[in-house]
């Protein structure tokens, strides 16, 4: 008797703890690169707009080697290029990690999203009004406090739109590290795709998966930014005319 | 000179790996610069006809037009070009590999040629992006421009590519820009699909010699001199777009 033939994507769909996996490999190295990268890009920041050539020059050095070049060229960097420094790497006992290429592939992406998140929050420095700056000094605010009270939360919401993208981005980047031979979505999906001959399937499933990721995150962005914003709305009853009394 | 630099204790024996290094391989990276470039070039106005394509269609009266579009612009946008790259080169290789199949009913393996399909591919991704930046530049368009050709009686051909054409590059030039660079920073990823560009190249070189870091690091320095150069094109072709334009 001749096997049914199964639906149109029902192998990769049947496949779906696999893609779980992938999925779920994606979303950490995503979480855990977004929060360091966060952390970091605020001194970054604030190195790149020093006025000391000793820390701005490196600063911008970095920022514009890693947003200069493509990712790809950083991974091999890190991932193959340490293979040139065995002997260095052993010696102060990093090869261990430099071996792995979860680790190769988190510190690039660490060092990539602090690059363009540095950048993004620069520019949202420089836009706080020197006026609310000033206003700080005048109330006698030490400069950490003016940092961490005033610029830092007026940047955040001047460069909200743009981070959200850099996030998108740099979820879509982690796709990257199926090269490396990492079994994050692309990955899982690459694999499946060699192992069943269905090319479409595979593809188009992972594709679903992460449209739908990409759109959640820009969906919570767009939260996150009204809550930040709300007292800048105008609120819709401002200008209403005052509501009828009514009957009792 | 040559002694003079040898002479040094440091840089000599760096020098020395440096350039046997590169006497033996040189010629591969530039192979891969070229493919590089020849593929970033002629994915560039395939992207921007993609673009107007599609801005057109985002822009429409009709809804067919406008749905279209913008599941153009959504898709791109929401999944990694790694995977679009893949999905796109092997969805042209399949779909005509299972179109001969269902003509002439034997299985026929189509080899496409990666420089015209990884154009194809690069073209496609990046024109939904083109999409984006020149809606925007079409949407800041004075309005009464295009009327006031229409009044004194040019047709809608005339009047888009005498009056609207020459003015949009304005607005999009920055954008078109931006996107370039991103393009050809996309052009690494076709390593991917055997395209023989300056990353696969680079990664074959580095192979042969051992020195992985010192060939990543060279196409690294290779993109950046790209960006280099194509910002200052970019400040050229903004201030001829922008001649004749009051400035303050």
């Amino acid at each position: 008797m001749e096997e049914q033939e199964p639906f149109w994507g029902q192998r990769a769909l049947e496949a779906w703890p696999e893609y779980l996996d992938g999925t779920l490999l994606t979303l950490e190295l995503t979480a855990i690169s977004v929060f360091i990268g966060l952390v970091i890009a605020m001194p970054v920041a604030f190195m790149r707009l020093s006025k000391n050539p000793f820390i701005w020059m490196p600063t911008y050095g970095y920022m514009f080697f890693f947003r200069g070049t493509p990712l790809i060229v950083q991974i091999f960097l890190v991932y193959y290029g340490s293979g040139q420094f065995v002997s260095e790497l052993r010696a102060w006992g990093l090869w261990t990690y430099f071996r792995e290429p979860y680790f190769c592939a988190l510190l690039t992406l660490i060092l990539n999203t602090t690059a363009y998140t540095a950048e993004i929050l620069r520019g949202a420095i420089q836009a706080v009004p020197y006026g609310e700056i000033e206003a700080a000094k005048a109330v006698g605010m030490s400069r950490w406090k003016q940092i961490t009270r005033i610029i830092l939360p007026k940047a955040w919401r001047i460069g909200l739109p743009a981070y959200s993208n850099e996030v998108v981005f740099l979820f879509q980047s982690t796709s990257l590290v199926s090269i490396i031979t990492l079994m994050d979505l692309t990955g899982v999906a690459r694999k499946l795709v060699s192992q069943t001959y269905r090319t479409y399937e595979n593809l188009i499933l992972a594709a679903v998966i992460y449209l739908a990721i990409s759109y959640f995150i820009f969906f919570v962005f767009k939260i996150v930014e009204r809550r930040l914003t709300g007292h800048l709305r105008q609120r819709p009853d401002a200008e209403a005319p005052a509501p009828k009394p009514q009957r009792a | 000179m040559e002694e003079q630099v040898l002479a040094l204790p440091i840089i000599g024996p760096i020098w020395e790996m440096i350039d046997g290094a590169y006497y033996q391989r040189a010629d591969f990276l530039l192979e891969g610069l070229k493919i590089t470039l020849l593929v970033g070039i002629s994915a560039l106005p395939l992207a921007i006809l993609c673009g107007l394509l599609g801005s057109w269609a985002k822009l429409s009266h009709s809804a067919v037009a406008r749905v279209i579009g913008g599941t153009y612009t959504t898709i791109v946008r929401g999944v990694p070009e790694l995977l679009l790259i893949i999905l796109v080169y092997y969805g042209i290789t399949q779909g005509l590999q299972d179109i001969l199949m269902h003509f002439t009913g034997e299985d026929i393996r189509v080899n496409l040629n990666p420089f015209v399909t990884g154009t194809l591919t690069l073209g496609l991704i990046y024109g939904a992006f083109m999409t984006e930046t020149l809606r925007g530049a079409f949407q800041s368009l004075d309005k009464g421009q295009v009327e006031a050709a229409r009044a004194i009686g040019m047709s809608r051909k005339k009047a888009f590519f005498r009056v609207v054409l020459p003015q949009v590059w304005r607005y999009a030039l920055p954008g078109i820009g931006n996107n370039w660079m991103v393009l050809i920073k996309a052009t690494a990823l076709m390593s991917v699909v055997q395209l023989d560009e300056l990353m696969r190249m680079t990664d074959v070189a580095s192979r042969a010699v051992k020195k992985p870091f010192l060939f990543f690091m060279t196409a690294a320095f290779i993109f950046l001199v790209i960006t280099i150069v194509s910002i200052q094109v970019q400040r050229k072709a903004e201030a001829w777009a922008n001649r004749g334009v009051r400035t303050a």
